[in-house]
């Protein structure tokens, strides 16, 4: 079962196509990360998927509709978005900023119901913020300002959750965090949830599907043992990576790197005896 | 325990009665200020002799005539000049999230001025209504210009630029208005529109140009959700099922409307839309569905007192309310700027 379907999509500002005939299936109840090299683009293809760029050719489909030309209303009730730089006015409160979520179920100037109060109040009490709920965003730090998007993409009641870079700018713990909450999401109500991370890392420890690109294509998508191999990231990020298992998730991690030179390729392609002896000292 | 959940309570549900108040404070504070207006001026006129010349009209009686013809359509005027520059600096705010968004400062008064001047120059006779159309023109000329000027820049529009773009625009159409009140000779008939001046409004204004105020000012109620939705960027609008095409047009008419409106009454006044939205959300919020009604309200609040002000700091003469309105203005632009210009 897939979710979004992008069938040949070209995409690109003026002249300049950035995406050419682009095609990639994201499938349901699963996560599915986007990584490459920065201007590679992913943060293109996700805000097409999100039906914030337009497609140029080819069309974006989810669960077999029609993105670009269905009523985008309608889209919302079934794909929230969490865009790369979001940033509330101010003296917004989390509350209130959350509440917006319901906007797309709303008629006219129409208030609040008591459905929407219910979905307002568990996406505050999921995401972990009912102590701060009455506080002014401004006086929040970044990872809790991240959560309350977040929590306004949840209170949309969405399927789909597509996210660009929800991870940027925190630090380890608080991106850790982020992650942990998305997988619980994934696990614990099946939500479908696209997103672009940059920390390799994070994308393969957490992600069931991983897509990778490089200058406007994709390069190779599957798992994360199926995309986090030495000679895919030497393609895809120009770097010899030194891989071991991640000791959480067991998926392959990038345990440090090197710039690519092409005398020097694929001399250390593997997950090697470095990562075993990473593996005794962790077990140990 | 127990007190926290008080307090959530009671903050959850603090924004809508507190607006409220506010509304209602507002609402009876314009009308005792339309009542002070009214009675205050050149000639002093009893409040009891308002009442009668409002329901017990005596056409004979001058103070009655002063009130009825003169005093009554230029503080309405004032009024709805108010609304109608508060409400467009709110729209403009809300959907460019640009904090310092004026129609006096990103150029659209300007645009509306020489539009005008266009008007007495070459249409000497033209009735007022059509005068108005070319007042929305000239507002959505102004904002091309500076838009246009602004995006030619290589780092994108940020408020500041904007700022001096509408500055320069509005320099430069100043100028040109005033060549052609020169060349034609019409230097007389736009005075008032340079320095802002609302003594000149009548019945007959007031009602071409209530339909039209009326009329922007219900878009702009349906449109407040989707500006707030705006406000917190074009991407998280979209995600939510904003029609941001269609809202930022339908918004961009509406404050061209409004912005020319305002103009054509009482000339080029400068940051009324600036400071009365600012105002209006350090008491209300960030919500659009309050603010803008605060807008209205408080915006004509402004302007009536201006006028009144205007009037009595040294009868018979009168200041122009532009420069008034100024002394307040610019250390609030000051203050904004140098705040970084914030979120809006």
């Amino acid at each position: 079962m897939k979710t979004i379907e992008v069938n040949k999509i070209d995409v690109g500002y003026a002249n300049e196509l950035i995406i050419k005939n682009l095609s990639i299936s994201i499938p349901s109840n699963k996560i599915t990360t986007i990584i490459g090299p920065n201007g590679c683009g992913k943060s293109t293809l996700i805000k097409t998927i999100a039906r914030i760029l337009n497609v140029k050719g080819g069309a974006v489909f989810l669960e077999g509709e029609e993105i670009h030309k269905v009523d985008t209303k309608e889209i919302a009730k079934r794909m929230a978005i969490l865009p790369q730089t979001a940033e509330a006015p101010g003296g917004l409160t989390v509350y209130e900023l959350i509440s917006y979520g319901r906007f797309p179920y709303k008629k006219g100037m129409g208030s609040l119901r008591k459905e929407d109060y219910e979905y307002i109040n568990w996406a505050v009490d999921v995401t972990g913020l009912t102590e701060v709920q009455n506080r002014a965003i401004s006086a929040l730090s970044g990872g809790q300002r991240q959560r309350v998007w977040i929590a306004m993409a949840l209170a949309q009641g969405t399927d789909t959750l597509v996210l660009d870079e929800p991870t940027t700018y925190l630090d380890l713990a608080h991106q850790l965090d982020i992650l942990l909450l998305l997988e619980r999401l994934n696990k614990e109500e099946g939500r479908t949830i696209i997103m672009v991370l940059h920390d390799l890392n994070h994308a393969s420890r957490f992600s069931h599907y991983m897509i990778a690109m490089r200058d406007g294509e994709v390069v190779t998508d599957g798992t994360p043992e199926e995309v986090m191999t030495c000679a895919n990231l030497q393609q895809v990020f120009q770097i010899d990576a030194h891989l071991a298992r991640c000791p959480h998730s067991a998926n392959p991690i990038c345990l440090s790197y090197q710039l690519c030179q092409a005398e020097k390729a694929s001399a250390c392609c593997s997950i090697n005896s470095a990562s075993k002896a990473y593996h005794q000292t962790a077990s140990g | 325990m127990n007190e926290q959940e008080e307090l959530k309570e009671v903050k959850k549900t603090v924004r809508p009665i507190r607006g409220v108040i506010i509304l209602t404070g507002g609402s009876l504070l314009l009308l005792l200020s339309l009542m002070l207006a009214v009675s205050l001026g050149a000639a002093d006129i009893q409040l009891k002799t308002v009442w009668q010349a409002i329901f017990q009209f005596d056409p004979d009686l001058q103070q009655h005539q002063i009130i009825r013809e003169i005093r009554f359509p230029r503080i309405l005027g004032a009024a709805i000049v108010g609304s109608c520059f508060a409400v467009s600096g709110a729209l403009m705010q809300g959907m460019t999230r640009n904090p310092l968004a004026d129609s006096g400062l990103l150029g659209l008064n300007a645009g509306a001025v020489f539009m005008l001047a266009c008007c007495f120059a070459f249409f000497p006779d033209l009735p007022y209504l059509y005068m108005i159309l070319f007042s929305f023109l000239g507002a959505a000329l102004g904002a091309g210009i500076v838009y246009g000027v602004g995006s030619l820049s290589k780092n994108g529009l940020t408020p500041i630029r904007l700022v001096l773009a509408g500055a320069a625009v509005s320099a430069l159409l100043g100028a040109l208005s005033e060549g052609i009140a020169l060349y034609y000779e019409i230097g007389q008939d736009l005075a008032f529109w340079y320095a802002g001046g609302i003594s000149g409004t009548s019945w007959n204004h007031l009602q071409i140009i209530t339909p039209w105020l009326l009329l922007a000012l219900a878009v702009a109620m349906t449109l407040s959700h989707s500006i707030t939705l705006l406000s917190l960027g074009e991407e998280v609008a979209v995600g939510l099922g904003t029609k941001t095409g269609r809202v930022k047009l339908t918004a961009s008419i509406i404050i061209v409307i409004l912005a020319g409106l305002a103009v054509s009454v009482v000339g080029a006044v400068s940051f009324v839309g600036l400071i009365v939205p600012h105002i209006v959300r350090w008491f209300m919020g960030y919500d659009y569905r309050w603010i803008i009604p605060g807008t209205i309200i408080y915006g004509a609040l402004l302007v009536v007192l201006a006028d009144l002000a205007a009037r009595i700091i040294s009868p018979p003469h009168e200041m122009p309310i532009g420069a008034l309105i100024a002394l307040l203005g610019v250390p609030f632009f000051l203050y904004l700027a140098r705040k970084g210009g914030g979120m809006v």
